[in-house]
């Protein structure tokens, strides 16, 4: 169970990390989306996977799954999405004044001299 | 002790932001909604540090769910100190921007912004618990992107879009560090960490979570090899904001590494000193060589955050109490005089239209009392007495020595000198050298200036003076080197 998580967490960081190297402005939004969705199935596998019933006070007396990881990525998640939007957000804008998604294109007049 | 007063630094903030949302439309009002919320917050944190020295470490946790359970913000004199030159200088920079930024910045959520990266900035500085700490530096950064933005030039466009994607890289790495942190020892709350991450020294993955994490705050506080991100970014935006980032945004990554280095991966490690003494000499050679090379007034400043950022984490990697004393110091007077430095640029551009070296010259015809100002403000940089840059290289060159750590010792002299000579440079071709030329926009100049002074004066006093701060950072650097105290406290604080 845990290597098989671990297994996608690597797939989806690698990918996510090569994504992040392109020069296509969207490839590098898509491979953000794929890095913060493998850290937070880290996050999940970082409270223990397995069997366990709900951490609800006074049912079942048996092993409970940990509830804590769940609001951390529940965090996470909201606060990715609001970064993603914002993302595409300035691609778009910056997409419609170069007129370009390459970002060898986005060196611009005031580069360092 | 539990106080309620902890929580303020981030609620005025927030309120104002709120509020400041509203009157979006009328810039008059809401530029006195600004700042008299940044002066209540201002004296909150006065209060707070007066506390903190009088009664020890401050603990607030919410809905009273005790330390291990629940998020708590603690405040001990590093926290309190950082809240309070926070206040002061974006109280400074609030005011000169109010009479810089155009309508179109005003218009645009600039007031709101400001007040919610504020928030952010205290919330990092104030928390207790890792996991939070994520939080607030997202609430930071997210503003900080509105900011950055803000006015909608293609080169800020592009700019934003870097500096917003190796933000999410490190936030990212952070919250893999976070994984790893659980994973290992079941808890986030830093004063429960100081009791158990120590077990993990054994296992190797101790040194991991390090790594992790001194590559994240290296990233959020430009340190070699990971600062390239910085002087182009920092180049985008109005420069009153590139003022206000330059004084504080690294300096929050810089906090954490204080604070997480000294908590928890010091003890008990026998590489992270040693890496973080390498990196500082790297740092400030590097940082001070790229200014050098320069011929932009913003972007040499830019470059000089970089370098000085060098010197505070000397100041950690020396790790005894004069150095951590003095790498606090040094901080607060970064914050002072880089925000002065890059407010006289904003200064200077507003009056001649242009911050390019070559292009400037015999500012100081013009407006005389900016280039005192500048000669003030750069002195301090390069740690010339009697300002407050000498006493803080002072403590930490001395540290140095005694610590024989001399290679460290030695790069950051020629690191004083390398900005010095710098300094000269901007004030030689920028304020000497021929003929005024006409001033294009002179109104408001008044309390621009006045903006600046107040940061200059502050560095002279901390200098002359420098026995009135003292106390203070020596009690912040004691209360650093005694986590175990620090956790026991924040362990035990409950509403009585």
């Amino acid at each position: 169970m845990h290597l098989a998580v671990l297994t996608v967490v690597a797939v989806f960081i690698t990918c996510g990390v090569y994504l992040l190297l392109d020069r296509t402005l969207l490839r590098v939004v898509i491979g953000l989306g794929l890095l913060s969705n493998g850290v937070n199935l880290a996050l999940l596998a970082s409270g223990g996977l397995g069997p366990g019933a709900a951490p609800i006070l006074g049912h079942g007396s048996a092993a409970i799954v940990d509830p804590l990881p769940q609001a951390l990525i529940l965090t996470a998640i909201v606060i990715g999405f609001g970064v993603t939007a914002l993302l595409l957000t300035l691609a778009f804008a910056s997409y419609q004044s170069q007129l370009s998604d390459d970002l060898e294109d986005l060196h611009g007049r005031l580069d360092d001299e | 002790m539990m106080n309620n007063l902890c929580v303020l630094p981030v609620v005025i903030p927030m309120a104002t932001g709120v509020l400041l949302m509203l009157t979006q439309a009328r810039p008059a009002l809401s530029r006195a909604i600004a700042i008299s919320g940044n002066i209540l917050s201002l004296g909150v944190a006065l209060a707070l540090v007066e506390t903190v020295r009088a009664d020890g470490i401050q603990v607030l946790a919410f809905g009273n769910w005790p330390a291990p359970f629940g998020i708590v913000f603690t405040v001990d004199m590093l926290s309190a100190l950082m809240v309070a030159v926070t206040m002061v200088v974006s109280t400074a920079t609030l005011l000169f921007a109010s009479v810089s930024l155009d309508d179109l910045h005003k218009k645009n959520f600039f007031y709101p912004l400001f007040q919610f990266l504020l928030m952010g900035v205290n919330g990092a500085f104030l928390t207790g618990d890792l996991f939070n700490l994520f939080v607030w530096f997202e609430v930071l950064l997210v503003s900080s992107y509105g900011l950055m933005a803000l006015g909608s030039q293609a080169y800020q466009l592009q700019e934003t879009f870097k500096y917003l994607v190796i933000n999410a890289l490190s936030s990212a790495l952070f919250l893999i560090g976070v994984a790893l942190i659980y994973g290992a020892t079941g808890t986030l709350n830093m004063a429960d960490l100081v009791f158990k991450f120590p077990a993990l020294a054994d296992s190797g993955m101790a040194g991991v979570i390090a790594v992790i994490f001194l590559v994240v705050f290296g990233i959020k506080g430009a340190l070699f090899p990971l600062y390239v991100w910085l002087p182009r970014a920092y180049y985008g935006p109005p420069t009153v904001i590139s003022g206000l980032f330059g004084g504080l945004l690294t300096k929050v990554g810089v906090y954490a590494l204080f604070r997480t280095v000294t908590l928890f991966f010091a003890p008990g490690s026998t590489f992270v000193l040693p890496l973080l003494s390498f990196v500082a000499g790297a740092t400030m050679l590097l940082g001070v060589l790229g200014a050098l090379s320069q011929w932009d007034f913003k972007r040499i400043l830019s470059y000089h955050i970089v370098s000085q950022i060098g010197y505070m984490i000397m100041g950690l990697a020396i790790y005894t109490p004069l150095a951590l004393a003095g790498g606090i110091f040094y901080i607060i007077h970064h914050i002072l005089v880089k925000t002065s430095l890059f407010l006289v640029a904003g200064a200077v551009e507003k009056r001649y239209g242009t911050t390019n070296l070559r292009a400037l010259g015999g500012a100081a015809d013009g407006s005389p009392l900016l280039a005192t100002l500048f000669m003030f403000a750069g002195l301090a940089l390069a740690g010339a007495p009697p300002l407050s840059g000498f006493v803080a290289k002072f403590m930490l060159l001395r540290s140095g020595l005694e610590a024989a750590n001399h290679l460290v010792v030695a790069v950051s002299l020629v690191v004083s000198f390398l900005t010095l000579y710098s300094m000269m440079k901007i004030y030689r071709y920028a304020f000497w050298r021929q003929e005024a030329e006409n001033a294009i926009v002179v109104q408001g100049e008044p309390v621009r200036t006045f903006a600046i002074a107040a940061l200059v004066t502050l560095s002279l006093v901390l200098g002359l003076g420098g026995a009135i701060l003292l106390p203070y950072v020596e009690i912040a650097a004691a209360q650093l080197l005694d986590p175990v105290a620090w956790g026991t406290v924040v362990l035990e604080a409950r509403v009585r």
